[in-house]
């Protein structure tokens, strides 16, 4: 019961006007984003941290989470019209999404993506209002040795679950802590790494290493591909709703997927990405109906599960955040950098220091998926028109507004020289096959890691045993070494290389 | 020796590298001990490890045999030169250059010179698309960021509002 009286509290702080229109601005920049090719939520969220300075907290984040979930629906219409991932979630849904575009049956598709993620959506909200209390209580427990293992943890299970080199993954993430040990020591006064810049002392800005690597760094990227040659299904969407047999497919599919991402959203490392690729390769191992068409040539369930999976891993993502406080990607990375700026310090006290901004964020998340069925079902025309807009007109747009956001942060220009040097930063991670999301996960973490080693260790006069004799901080330990030799197993190693370069 | 993944040699390099300089610079602060961790003892502990698996990273490109050699190909050196220029212009511009006298010019002329300079990354640049696309950038941030937002951003050239 306490529950629903939360919900309502929640309802109530997310029906306000404001809070309304700020999500239904989120869900249109989200959808936007997941349309267009090229910028994701990271850089589009970084763009807009600074614009939310002068809203109040509640309707900051709510406009931010409508962009991450929001840009899990638009992703998928590029990917069933055009067979480019709009979103790199959206990966899978190109391989059956387009070829059902192909064979006239886009509408059916983008039916079953847009329903889908409705569903999901609506499930992974009411988890995390369910299970986020539970896990909070659990989170009152947590002395600074526990907090470190679970930053462990967090950290491991975040470059296990990411694709590409291990070893480089979590290289990537100890640059990350040492970037964030950049400024003034909290305990000592003294300003570390800083070489007497003043700026500096404040430490690296936050949204200049996101906008520099993912912003600018994507852009360099994009730019030295050669265009492709897209042909958009624009005219052929029509019959827009699947037929009886489509429904009878695709529930199952949803079901499983909405499953697997609710659960794969919550761990380190998960998120909407991993949701879609684990849900596709799932549906793909369940047999098949006589009759039913193959994977890769157009079967429903290979939009619908990957689909669903990844929005509910989008929702089930912020469960790690609002209750612990550690972000499980770099979008929730982001969403720290969020509440910092407002004053609010993530953790298990957000629940009962902010209720209302607690359960508004998550009434908001039912309302703001209510939104996007509505934006992507019968408004898809408008967004089919945006995939026609050329990326030379784009990029010099995204450019400027991660100049202008990065200068407002601070009104200081040296910002924007510092969002440069992350630029050319971020390409040559590009270039040397160096996944920049560990890095973000690393530097928002850098701070809070070395305050609770330095707490663990003054509590146990010295001691490093102590996170191996405290039960619990023992067992995240554990769970983080169980993780690595997972994944090191060779026929696990094998089977995740396949995972990711599938398809 | 024969390098046999191109992008992790020289990845490997770097995180060395990088690991070394700040495990370098943490000496430079008091280190302490675990008991009374001084403001050296963490980064000095993380720079040694990222050089280790720098070390590590680098061993296994020149051991572990992949396809093609993992080349790190052609640097895009036009979007990368335009693209970061845009970005410094667009700084001097609004912000001016106090060490050579260089007025700030404000937000308007940082906009279309960001805009003239960023859209050459690309493969096709014709000035008059780009001088209207800068119009729209230009009216549509001054609505967004000055009017709706209320954001702290000087506008005009500072010679001319004085």
């Amino acid at each position: 019961m306490e529950l629903l009286s939360n919900l309502a509290l929640g309802f109530g702080v997310a029906f306000t006007p404001i809070n309304l229109i700020y999500a239904f601005i989120g869900c249109i920049l989200g959808t936007l984003i997941g349309v267009l090719p090229g910028i994701g939520p990271v850089a589009t969220i970084a763009m807009l941290l600074p614009a939310t300075y002068a809203l109040p907290p509640v309707s900051a984040l709510i406009m931010l989470a409508g962009i991450y979930y929001g840009a899990q629906y638009g992703g998928s219409t590029t990917a069933i019209l055009v067979n480019l991932p709009g979103e790199s979630s959206s990966v899978v849904t190109c391989i059956d999404g387009y070829q059902m575009a192909r064979q006239g049956r886009a509408g059916p598709a983008l039916a079953a993506a847009g329903l889908g993620s409705f569903f999901a959506g609506c499930v992974g909200t009411l988890i995390l209002a369910a299970f986020a209390p539970v896990l909070t209580e659990l989170a009152f427990k947590f002395g600074p040795a526990e907090y470190f293992s679970l930053m462990i943890m967090g950290l491991i299970g975040a470059v296990v679950l990411a694709s590409g080199s291990l070893l480089k993954a979590i290289a990537m993430v100890v640059l990350g802590l040492l970037l964030g040990l950049v400024g003034t020591d909290v305990n000592s006064g003294l300003a570390r790494y800083s070489f007497d810049i003043p700026e500096l002392t404040d430490g690296i800005g936050f949204v200049a290493i996101a906008m520099g690597v993912f912003g600018y760094g994507e852009i360099i990227s994009n730019l030295s591909q050669p265009d492709d040659e897209r042909e958009v299904f624009t005219a052929k969407v029509q019959g827009l709703f699947p037929t009886k047999q489509d429904f009878k497919d695709m529930a199952p599919a949803v079901l499983r997927g909405t499953a697997l991402g609710s659960v794969l959203g919550v761990l380190p490392g998960g998120g909407a990405l991993l949701a879609a690729f684990a849900a596709y390769t799932l549906e793909k191992k369940i047999k098949m109906k006589p009759g039913e068409v193959a994977f890769g040539k157009g079967n429903i369930r290979g939009v619908a599960s990957p689909e669903s999976a990844n929005n509910a891993g989008a929702q089930t993502s912020f469960i790690p955040l609002l209750t612990l406080g550690i972000p499980p990607n770099a979008v929730m990375a982001l969403m720290v950098g969020a509440m910092t700026i407002h004053n609010i310090q993530p953790g298990p006290q957000v629940m009962t220091s902010n209720p209302q901004l607690f359960w508004g964020l998550i009434a908001s998340m039912w309302i703001g998926n209510l939104m996007l069925v509505i934006l992507n079902l019968p408004l898809i025309g408008m967004w089919i028109k945006l995939l026609t807009v050329p990326y030379r007109y784009l990029f010099p747009a995204i450019v400027l507004f991660c100049a202008i956001g990065v200068y407002s942060t601070n009104n200081n220009t040296f910002d924007i020289w510092l969002v440069g040097a992350f630029g050319v930063i971020g390409y040559l991670f590009a270039k040397i096959g160096c996944e920049p999301a560990p890095l973000l996960l690393g530097f928002i973490l850098g701070p809070m890691m070395e305050e609770n080693l330095r707490r663990a260790l003054l509590l146990s006069r010295g001691d490093w045993l102590v996170f191996v004799t405290r039960p619990l901080s023992a067992g995240l330990l554990v769970a983080a070494l169980a993780l690595l030799t997972i994944v090191l197993l060779p026929a696990v190693k094998s089977k995740r290389e396949e995972a990711f370069v599938e398809d | 020796m024969h390098i046999k993944s191109q992008k992790d040699f020289f990845s490997g390099l770097m995180f060395t590298g990088v690991g070394i300089a700040f495990a370098w610079g943490a000496t430079t602060y008091s280190v302490g001990q675990g008991a009374r961790m001084g403001p050296g003892y963490f980064p000095l502990m993380l720079g040694v490890v990222m050089a280790l698996l720098g070390a590590a990273v680098t061993f296994k490109s020149l051991v572990v045999e992949t396809p093609g050699g993992d080349k790190i190909g052609k640097w895009a050196w036009r979007p990368l030169c335009y693209i970061i220029a845009a970005n410094l212009l667009f700084g001097v511009l609004l912000g001016g250059l106090p060490s050579i006298k260089l007025p700030a010019m404000g937000m308007v002329a940082a906009i279309y010179g960001l805009t003239i300079v960023a859209a050459r990354a690309g493969t096709e640049f014709k000035l008059k698309e780009v001088l209207i696309l800068a119009t729209i950038l230009a009216v549509g941030s001054y609505l967004a960021f000055i009017v709706l937002l209320k954001l702290q951003i000087p506008v005009w050239p500072t010679f001319i509002v004085g």
